[in-house]
C-alpha cells in the first residue's frame, strides 16, 4: 500500500539553510547537504529545497548544493524557487533533483507547466500553490511569498495546473504558515476532492496530530514541514509513530524503528 | 571479472543521472554514461534508467543508434537492469503513447487501473512472489520509491518472470527477471539503504554472470 509521506522542507539562501519568519530575520542553520543527509537518516521520505535567494547570479551555488545533496541523501529531492524556464528546470534536474516545484512562475506563465511536463514528464513537475482564505470562505492564490494577491481561485488553479501537466500539487495555507495552528484541512479537502494527483499539505504544522489530520481529514497524500523539524520540536519518527497509531500507512525506516 | 565492474548507463534525456551515478559508485561499480553504441563496448552490464513516456525514449534510442545494439545485448541474455521506464521498455509496447518498445518480454505497458491517485508517487511495498538473489539482505515487503502512472503487464507466454508485485488500487508487477535481465518499476537509486542493497546485489549477480 502506498505510504503517506513526511517531507522535510529546507529554506536555502546563498548556499546555506536559513530559517526566519517568512523570509525576514534569517538565521543560518547549516549546510544543506549535511542537514538533508541527517533528515534522510531520521526517516524523511523526501526533501524539498526552497531557494529563497533565487537571484540569477546564485544559480551556480544552488546547483552545487543540489548535486552535493543528491550524492549524500538517497531519497527524492524537489527544488523550488526561481525556476522560470524549461532550461532552468533541465539544469536543476541534471544537477540531481528529481522534481521541480513551480509557484509564482507557473501563475505568471501557465504554459511553463505544460512545457516542463512535456519535456521531463509530469512526475517531475510539482505546482506549489500558496492560498489565503477569502471573506466568502473560498481560497485565493497569492504569489511572491504571500505578498501579492492574484484573484485566482486556489481550487480552480489546482485543477487547471493538473490539466496542464502537474504531477503533484503542494498546497500551502498562508493563513496557517508559521502559526503552528495546524494544517487547513478544509482547504486540503477542497483540493484533494477535485484532483487525482497526489496533494502535499503545507503550512501550520505544530504537533504530530496535525499531520494525522492533514491526511485523515484533508485527504493529503503527503505532509511537509520545516520549522517543526529544524527546531527539533518533534522528531520525524514521532510524527510517523502518531500517523501509524492513527491507522495511516507510513514507511518506518530501520533507523526510525531502532 | 577482476577489478570494478563497468556499467554502461544509457543517457537519453535530461533527467537526474547524479543519483544513479552516486548509487552505483557507492556499491563498487564504474559508471559510464552512454549515448551511442560505442559506449556499450567493454561494458559488463547495461542499465536503462529513466522516467517519462516510452515514445520519446525510443526516439532518442533510435537517434543514438542504440535500439538494435540494446536488442542484441538483451537477446544474448547479458546483464541488464531496467529502472522505471527502463523496465517498461522491455515489453512489446506501451499504451501510454502507442510506442513499440524493445519486445524482450511478452506483454504491454498499461495505465495502472483503479489507482486511487495518479501518478503513483511515493514509497510502496515490494512483495515477492518468489525468492531471488536480487533481494538478498532485504526484507520481503520493504519500501521502495515509485514515480509512474504506467506499468508492464506480463503476458502468460512470457513464463515465470515476475519476482515481486506492489499494490496501488490493484497489484502490478514491480520486479521481473529473465536470467540476467532484470527490471524494477521503482527507483533503487532513490530508495535509501534498501535501494543501495538491491543495486549491490545486481553488481554481485553481474560479476557471477
Amino acid at each position: 500500500m502506498l505510504r503517506r509521506r513526511v517531507i522535510t522542507c529546507l529554506d536555502v539562501a546563498d548556499g546555506r539553510v536559513v530559517k526566519g519568519t517568512r523570509f525576514v530575520d534569517l538565521v543560518d542553520e547549516g549546510d544543506p547537504a549535511e542537514l538533508a543527509e541527517r533528515y534522510a537518516a531520521e526517516g524523511a521520505d523526501e526533501l524539498v529545497f526552497l531557494d529563497i535567494s533565487a537571484a540569477p547570479e546564485r544559480r551556480g551555488t544552488l546547483l552545487d548544493i543540489v548535486e552535493r545533496t543528491a550524492r549524500r541523501a538517497s531519497i527524492p529531492l524537489t527544488v523550488g524557487g526561481g525556476v522560470r524556464s524549461v532550461s532552468e528546470m533541465r539544469d536543476v534536474l541534471r544537477a540531481g533533483a528529481d522534481k521541480v516545484s513551480l509557484n509564482t512562475a507557473a501563475v505568471a506563465d501557465p504554459d511553463l507547466v505544460r512545457d516542463c511536463a512535456a519535456r521531463f514528464g509530469r512526475q517531475a513537475v510539482v505546482v506549489a500553490i500558496d492560498a489565503r482564505m477569502t471573506a466568502s470562505g473560498a481560497w485565493e492564490v497569492v504569489v511572491k511569498g504571500g505578498r501579492e494577491a492574484t484573484g485566482l481561485d486556489a481550487v480552480a488553479w489546482a485543477m487547471r495546473a493538473v490539466d496542464l501537466g502537474a504531477g503533484e500539487i503542494l498546497v500551502t495555507s498562508i493563513d496557517r504558515d508559521g502559526t503552528g495552528s495546524g494544517f487547513d484541512t478544509a482547504l486540503l479537502r477542497a483540493v484533494t476532492s477535485r484532483v487525482q494527483v497526489p496533494v502535499i499539505a503545507s503550512g501550520g504544522a505544530a504537533g504530530p496530530d496535525d499531520f494525522v489530520a492533514a491526511v485523515r481529514d484533508g485527504g493529503a497524500d503527503a505532509v511537509l514541514a520545516a520549522s517543526v523539524f529544524h527546531r527539533r520540536i518533534h522528531a520525524i519518527a514521532d510524527v510517523k509513530a502518531a500517523m501509524a497509531a492513527a491507522g495511516l500507512s507510513v514507511r518506518l525506516t530501520r533507523e526510525a524503528v531502532a | 571479472m577482476t577489478g570494478r565492474p563497468r556499467i554502461a548507463v544509457v543517457d537519453y534525456g535530461a533527467g537526474n543521472l547524479v543519483s544513479i551515478d552516486q548509487a552505483l559508485t557507492t556499491v563498487g561499480a564504474d559508471v559510464t554514461f552512454v549515448q551511442d553504441p560505442d559506449g556499450l563496448r567493454g561494458a559488463d552490464a547495461v542499465i536503462v534508467p529513466g522516467v517519462g513516456a516510452a515514445q520519446p525514449a525510443m526516439t532518442r534510442l533510435d537517434a543514438g543508434g542504440l535500439t538494435e545494439p540494446l536488442r542484441a545485448w538483451l537477446d544474448a541474455g547479458r546483464p541488464f537492469l531496467g529502472i522505471c521506464l527502463g523496465m517498461q521498455l522491455l515489453f512489446e509496447g506501451s499504451d501510454e503513447d502507442g510506442a513499440t518498445t524493445l519486445g524482450v518480454v511478452a506483454g504491454r505497458t498499461v495505465r495502472l487501473p483503479n489507482a486511487p491517485t495518479l501518478p503513483h508517487i511515493g514509497w510502496n511495498q515490494v512483495e515477492r512472489t518468489r525468492s531471488h538473489p536480487l533481494f538478498d539482505g532485504i526484507e520481503d515487503g520493504a519500501d521502495f520509491y515509485f514515480v509512474h502512472s504506467y506499468a508492464g503487464v506480463v503476458d502468460a507466454v512470457a513464463g515465470d518472470v515476475v519476482l515481486a508485485s506492489t499494490d496501488h488500487g490493484g497489484r502490478f508487477t514491480s520486479v521481473l527477471a529473465r536470467g540476467s535481465i532484470l527490471g524494477v518499476q521503482f527507483h533503487p537509486e532513490r530508495s535509501g539503504p534498501d535501494g543501495l542493497r538491491l543495486l549491490a546485489n545486481f553488481v554481485d549477480l553481474m560479476r557471477a554472470a
